[in-house]
């Protein structure tokens, strides 16, 4: 077990926002960001936005277009629900991710530096705001606030950069990838809050530091949004390998029985809860051994009260309220794998329902400009497989193996 | 090394690159196109470049390159 949090690490978190002499007399001055990109590369540190790519191998690829122009972004937009944890962060510990943002604009040779925060987050913008004010200048002058909107798609790279360059928040089709023309048609980075609070720890505490945190294959520590039947849900910092069982336990253990969990987001995908599977650890290389994901480390618990089809139903409905609509497998894919889904889930389901499911689960896969009907057809996929008795059921049986479900566990 | 490409933003399902080359582009159950994984082999190459040409979106293309950079992935959320 990890004995104490780094990320988090410092006063309670209920006590809000850390101050920029309480962050200075904790951590010490800013490190130079010479060397930032080899210890980054180094630690092995994964992105905690979802895709879970490198860190030091993303910097190096701005940092080799740059010459001095590109432009960094510390996103924040959290559009996914039930994740809670770069609100957390940023409330919390706003000098952490500037921190992060001013070693990555050193590292890469940027001249600009944007913190994106989705507009619905107050209390992290307004942390983020008076963190920015607190550094001297010239620090606060390359700072800038950006409130995203508040929609799915809008935390997506290409949709940043969009919204910074034309103030339209839909994904574009790419290339040209945000590291080879982003805002301003410069090299940008678009970084993870979370990755950069990371990147802040290992310039001051060496890879090596960031090492010696991980059980199995994956390095370091993360934060995790827990929701579900569990008495303490909220945001936690794990050490990678931490299992699902520990996990409950550490917030105040499941007040019903579990049966499946939501891993990685909703664009993630369910695994079943066993005796066995209890014991599963969170570590992205394992998971990925299984299909699932660490994504952005949502851990959502489902009561063994509730319908799998239900939960799934809800999660559907809602990617498929929050396409960018500019896509055609997108815009009619997931609608109407959202709609059989939910007449299924209402014991309205058609002959032949479960069949279009599994063949549009696979069909609509890459074909968006950006990757969200590819994490709707996971998450699909995941629930075909995990809740295959039950789907079976609502589709012949036309009802539900728990009637008086309700969506609450991983999906209200 | 060619393949095929889509720009899934551009495309409207007008379907006439499936009727032009179903050897390589198949349509979904809403009119939009599913494109064969793999290269294009050299004696395709000048059919494949007729579909290219009547896309009325100019959404379908041919590229050449070996095998496309990778994707630095997404940052949802």
């Amino acid at each position: 077990m990890l004995e104490k949090s780094r990320i988090l690490a410092g006063p309670p978190l209920a006590r809000g926002r850390e101050a920029w002499a309480e962050h200075r007399a904790r951590l010490g001055p800013l490190p130079s960001a010479d060397g930032t990109i080899e210890a980054m590369e180094r630690s092995g540190a994964l992105g905690r936005g979802g895709a879970g790519f490198p860190i030091g191998r993303k910097w190096r690829s701005v940092a080799v277009r740059s010459a001095g122009g590109a432009v960094v972004v510390a996103n924040g937009a959290e559009g996914e629900p039930r994740s809670y944890k770069d609100r957390t962060l940023m409330t919390a510990r706003p000098h952490l991710v500037l921190d992060g943002a001013l070693l990555a604009a050193g590292a890469v040779g940027a001249d600009q530096l944007i913190v994106y925060v989705g507009s619905e987050h107050r209390s992290a913008i307004e942390a983020i705001q008076r963190a920015i004010a607190e550094r001297p200048e010239p620090m606060a002058h390359r700072i800038r606030l950006v409130q995203a909107p508040a929609t799915y798609v809008a935390g997506e790279s290409s949709a940043i950069v969009n919204y910074l360059n034309a103030h339209d928040a839909r994904p574009t089709s790419v290339p040209p990838r945000p590291y080879q023309r982003g805002v301003g048609d410069r090299p940008t980075l678009v970084q993870n809050v979370e990755s950069l609070a990371v990147a802040a720890l290992v310039a001051r505490f060496g890879p090596d530091w960031f090492r010696s945190a991980g059980r199995l294959t994956t390095r370091g520590t993360a934060l995790v949004s827990v929701s579900g039947p569990i008495a303490a849900s909220g945001v936690r910092e794990i050490e990678y390998g931490t299992t699902l069982r520990e996990l409950a336990g550490l917030s105040g253990g499941a007040t019903a029985g579990v049966r499946a969990v939501l891993l990685g987001g909703y664009f993630g995908g369910w695994a079943s809860i066993d005796p066995s599977t209890w014991d599963r650890p969170l570590d992205p290389a394992a998971l990925a051994e299984d299909g699932l994901g660490f994504g952005c480390g949502l851990v959502g618990y489902l009561s063994a009260d509730d319908c799998g089809v239900r939960a799934t139903a809800h999660i559907l409905r809602y990617m498929a309220g929050e396409s960018a609509r500019q896509c055609g497998p997108c815009v009619f894919g997931l609608g109407a794998i959202a709609e059989t889904t939910q007449r299924l889930a209402a014991g309205r389901g058609q002959d032949g329902d479960l069949h279009h499911l599994t063949r549009w689960a696979t069909q609509i896969v890459g074909r968006g400009a950006c990757h969200h009907p590819d994490g709707a057809a996971g998450l699909l996929s995941s629930a075909l497989d995990v809740f295959a008795a039950e789907f079976r059921l609502h589709e012949e049986g036309r009802r539900c193996s728990r009637p008086g479900s309700a969506t609450r566990a991983v999906a209200s | 090394m060619a393949r095929l490409t889509i720009d899934r933003i551009r495309c409207d399902g007008s379907g006439m690159c499936a009727e032009l080359l179903p050897e390589f582009i198949e349509l979904d159950d809403w009119g939009f196109p599913i494109v064969r994984p793999g290269t294009i082999p050299p004696e395709m190459l000048r059919l494949a470049q007729r579909a290219v040409d009547v896309c009325p979106l100019l959404a379908l293309a041919v590229i050449d390159e070996p095998r496309a950079v990778r994707s630095i992935g997404r940052s949802v959320a």
